[in-house]
């Protein structure tokens, strides 16, 4: 379970930091720097800015529909909020590619598209998903996850595809005329579909799924801050990314992980945030299940 | 209905009881004038007032009305006290006893037109209904009969009707369809209202769904259907497409629906519409291939996916709490 610690770490750390080294259980460790933190912050106000401003199209005859439309003034204030917060969260995942495409080409950086820190799904997932289910039935010890685990892979490649194809369906909903010189009509009515069953999959996975996996599991709950404040007890990361910890622990790279504790603002708004959204996915969660269900 | 019965029933009543007790009664007067009265003058059928407008009646008409029964001071409730009467009277409130119905053709645009903005000619209740030759919406002989409806709002709106005519649902109701629509369905018959209204515009769509139910119900699944259900009128309803008088059916090349004029129709919101545009199908059904492959397979793959995660990740998650809560896992 401990192959992918062979791989090189990303940085190759300083000689003077090589051998095994020790950090304390309180000291926090980096884990996302401001970009991707930035990168979730936007995606998760367009995410709920999209999902509030859509839903009442996709539930149209909901009784809650009317309503939701109204506090965006409106079907046509909805519309353009909903077209506004899709242009964004096509800008931040243009933005999210091609500095993806800067790390890994121009500044050389490796282990992005294969390896331990790799967002790409590989080998060792399936063999972490087998060993988290024997531990589910008490037949095996928790699996010793790598920096990201198999369900958090699953959440970005399932919102970066979700994005391209609901951007595309989207684009070609908001210029119909122009679509037409490359498909035909009747793929509007595809769009369509594709466009609102790709949104209540993705609004039930992140709001539910997500929210669960994420933020309010036992372990988590109420919330997992990392994502707020860009890191991670020491502890807490043992527990939770052993192989991952013992890597950097082995390579001596622990050491240039260790920032300052965040500072009580930043934790304060990471609470606040988090909890906003929370409240307002689970309150759009409870919309959808109580159209469905009536 | 029933109530109005009741009533019609009592007004009946009243009046027997006041010719009964005329006769046994010898009160010396004023008695209000009989009908016998009225028709010693507004019998003879060269009648005339002095501006020279005949104002005969015939007495057999009006027993084969609806109204028979009544006298005419019922009706015309200032012409029994001193006879020879004004030579102007009150014009018959109907309302006096049809007050339900009065009440909405008050708010309608008729009335409207008539009373507001001087349109001597718009219609109140005689010109539809008749004056003493009122019979039943039921009776064939009727004015606002089903099947003589277009022909009496016709009278006036001579040029909708021509279009109506022209159209399928009077070909329907020429061939005896009961049900197919006449102007009253869409338009009510005395809360008849302007028809530029949103309000007025998505209450259409609904109408045409009393009886073209599944047509409706996948138009409800396109944005045009989303849309007008959120009570926005700015989008494509029912109308805007197959017209509204002179429905024709799409199979005929004059239909704005036909295949030869779907360009133009579809081309009156979007601008720039051409024939691969105008493939567009605005009565979708995914469950049905013979209408969109690519559609129908759509909603199958995500009829796969969507139970497929949520079943996977639910039992995951379901799992995981109870793991944790068994291993006493606390944050």
């Amino acid at each position: 379970m401990t192959s992918a610690a062979v791989e090189a770490p990303p940085e190759a750390p300083r000689a003077s930091e090589c051998g095994p080294a020790a950090v304390d259980d309180r000291v926090h460790l980096a884990r996302f720097d401001p970009a991707t933190r930035r990168l979730h912050a936007v995606v998760m106000a367009t995410f709920l800015g999209l999902a509030a401003t859509g839903m009442p199209l996709l539930f149209s005859e909901a009784p809650w529909a009317r309503a939701l439309a109204a506090v965006f003034g409106g079907f046509h204030g909805a519309g353009l909020v909903h077209r506004f917060f899709g242009a964004a969260l096509l800008a931040a995942v243009a933005w999210h590619l091609s500095n993806v495409c800067y790390r890994a080409f121009v500044r050389g950086e490796r282990g992005l598209f294969w390896g331990p820190t790799s967002m790409v799904p590989q080998p060792r997932d399936v063999a972490d998903l087998y060993a988290q289910m024997k531990w589910f039935f008490g037949a095996g010890p928790r699996p010793r996850f790598e920096h990201f685990a198999y369900w958090e892979k699953f959440d970005y490649w399932a919102v970066l595809w979700g994005t391209a194809l609901m951007g595309a369906a989207g684009l070609v909903l908001w210029f119909p005329v122009a679509a037409s010189r490359l498909m035909p009509g009747w793929m509007f009515n595809v769009a369509l579909f594709v466009h609102g069953a790709e949104a209540s999959l993705a609004i039930g996975f992140i709001f539910v799924v997500h929210f669960f996996n994420g933020h309010l599991r036992p372990g988590k709950f109420p919330m997992d801050l990392v994502i707020f404040t860009g890191s991670v007890a020491a502890g807490e990361m043992r527990g939770e990314r052993a192989a991952e910890f013992a890597r950097l622990e082995r390579t001596g790279a622990i050491r240039s992980f260790v920032v300052a504790d965040p500072a009580p603002a930043i934790v304060r708004r990471g609470r606040i945030i988090g909890a906003a959204g929370l409240v307002l996915g689970l309150a759009l969660v409870s919309l959808i299940v109580y159209a469905v269900a009536r | 209905m029933s109530i109005r019965r009741i009533r019609f029933g009592l007004v009946v009543a009243a009046v027997c009881a006041a010719s009964v007790s005329g006769a046994t009664t010898s009160a010396p007067s004023p008695q209000p004038a009989t009908s016998e009265d009225c028709l010693s003058c507004h019998g003879d059928a060269g009648a005339r007032r002095a501006d020279g407008r005949s104002v005969a009646v015939d007495a057999a008409r009006v027993a084969a009305s609806i109204h028979a029964p009544l006298a005419c001071v019922d009706c015309h409730a200032d012409a029994g006290k001193d006879l020879p009467h004004a030579d102007r009277l009150a014009k018959v409130a109907c309302g006096s006893c049809h007050d339900d119905v009065a009440g909405k053709y008050h708010d309608s645009i008729h009335a409207w037109a008539k009373e507001k903005a001087g349109l001597v000619g718009a219609p109140s209740c005689a010109e539809c209904h008749g004056a003493h030759d009122v019979t039943p919406h039921t009776a064939a002989t009727s004015r606002v009969y089903r099947g003589r409806v277009p022909a009496t709002c016709g009278a006036c709106h001579a040029g909708v009707r021509e279009k109506y005519d022209a159209g399928v649902h009077a070909a329907a109701l020429k061939k005896g369809a009961s049900n197919a629509p006449v102007c009253i369905d869409c338009h009510a018959a005395h809360a008849t209202a302007r028809t530029d209204t949103d309000a007025w515009r998505l209450r259409a769509t609904a109408e045409c769904g009393t009886c073209h139910a599944n047509v409706v119900e996948s138009y409800r699944r396109t944005f045009h259907g989303k849309v007008t259900s959120l009570g926005s009128a700015r989008v494509a309803a029912c109308a805007d497409c197959h017209g509204a008088h002179d429905i024709r059916s799409a199979a005929e090349t004059t239909s704005t629906v036909s295949k030869a004029r779907l360009v133009e129709t579809c081309g009156r919101c979007h601008q720039g519409a051409t024939e691969r545009f105008v493939q567009y199908d605005p009565h979708p059904d995914p469950s049905d291939y013979s209408r969109g492959a690519v559609l129908w397979w759509a909603n199958r793959f995500y009829w796969l996916l969507i139970p497929g995660c949520f079943g996977f990740f639910g039992l995951h998650s379901a799992l995981w709490y109870w793991r944790s809560s068994h291993d006493g896992e606390r944050s």
